[in-house]
């Protein structure tokens, strides 16, 4: 039976600007790097976090997206319509701080929830809206 | 219909031998001359035609298959840049550099920091290559 999930897709404008963004500001580790011409299969990952990776996949124009369709796709991700996450983190704050000092662009700074996290919003690099999440204790009942 | 004429006389052979004579030399100093001859093609002809059927030129093959030599090496060696480049063909330190930067984001140095030792060499997911209509026989 199907136990987990492997391999998660972050659609992205540029993979070398993404790769920048996702191991330098964000502090992820690369997984695969492999190329057949001018295809590149780029994964990503946190290293608390060995089986699951994150595929960094450029919108282009080809065989799987009309010109018209990578362009909307494109204008979704830029726009922040498409999200990935959340990520979670033992300390919203301490992170949001770590981040916003490496100049990624918070649109939601740490909030309480009633449902039980503490979260934060950013942006990546392409546009993708990204949220950061801490769970709180719960109350015993 | 020009296309097409010409894509007939295509020699198929003589390319994958080319290609193939890139994947076995990629760390000596190949050069453009010597593989055309040893697969029997002009030069120009040569580049023309590998262009056509691999969407590159031979060099452009060749400097992939180079960096991606050193992407292993990076991750998972303990070599220094200057071996590694040295290791996988190339004879300056500056465009090794350079072109390693172009093609994967990140200098040397900071892919090196970055990547997670591999236990297996990475592979393009089968799904993804019939997403992308890539012929699963010429991954590299």
């Amino acid at each position: 039976m199907i136990n987990r999930l492997s391999v998660a897709t972050i659609w992205v404008t540029d993979q070398n600007e993404a790769l920048r963004f996702y191991t330098e500001k964000l502090g992820f580790e690369i997984r695969a790097d492999v190329k057949n011409g001018d295809y590149r299969w780029l994964t990503v990952g946190v290293s608390s976090q060995p089986d699951l990776e994150y595929h960094l996949e450029v919108v282009k124009p080809g065989v799987l997206f009309s010109a018209e369709e990578a362009d909307m796709l494109t204008r979704l991700v830029q726009a922040g319509k498409i999200s990935a996450g959340p990520w979670k983190t033992d300390d919203c704050q301490q992170t949001y701080e770590t981040l916003l000092a490496r100049g990624v662009e918070f649109v939601q700074p740490p909030t309480d929830r009633p449902y039980g996290i503490i979260e934060a919003i950013f942006k990546d690099n392409s546009g993708n809206t990204m949220v950061l999440a801490q769970d709180k204790p719960r109350r015993k009942s | 219909m020009l296309r097409d004429t010409w894509m007939k006389g295509t020699p198929h052979k003589q390319l994958r031998m080319a290609r193939l004579l890139l994947d076995e030399q990629f760390d000596t100093p190949i050069r453009i001359d010597d593989l055309s001859r040893q697969v029997a093609l002009s030069p120009f002809y040569l580049i023309r035609a590998f262009r056509h059927v691999y969407r590159q030129t031979p060099h452009q093959y060749l400097v992939a298959r180079r960096i991606a030599r050193a992407k292993d090496l990076l991750r998972d060696s303990d070599m220094s840049i200057t071996e590694i480049c040295a290791a996988v063909g190339f004879e300056s330190l500056g465009s090794f550099s350079s072109l390693f930067r172009r093609d994967a984001g990140l200098s040397p140095r900071a892919y090196r920091l970055s990547s997670r030792p591999t236990a297996t060499p990475g592979y393009i997911p089968l799904c993804a290559l019939r997403l992308y209509g890539i012929d699963e026989e010429s991954e590299s």
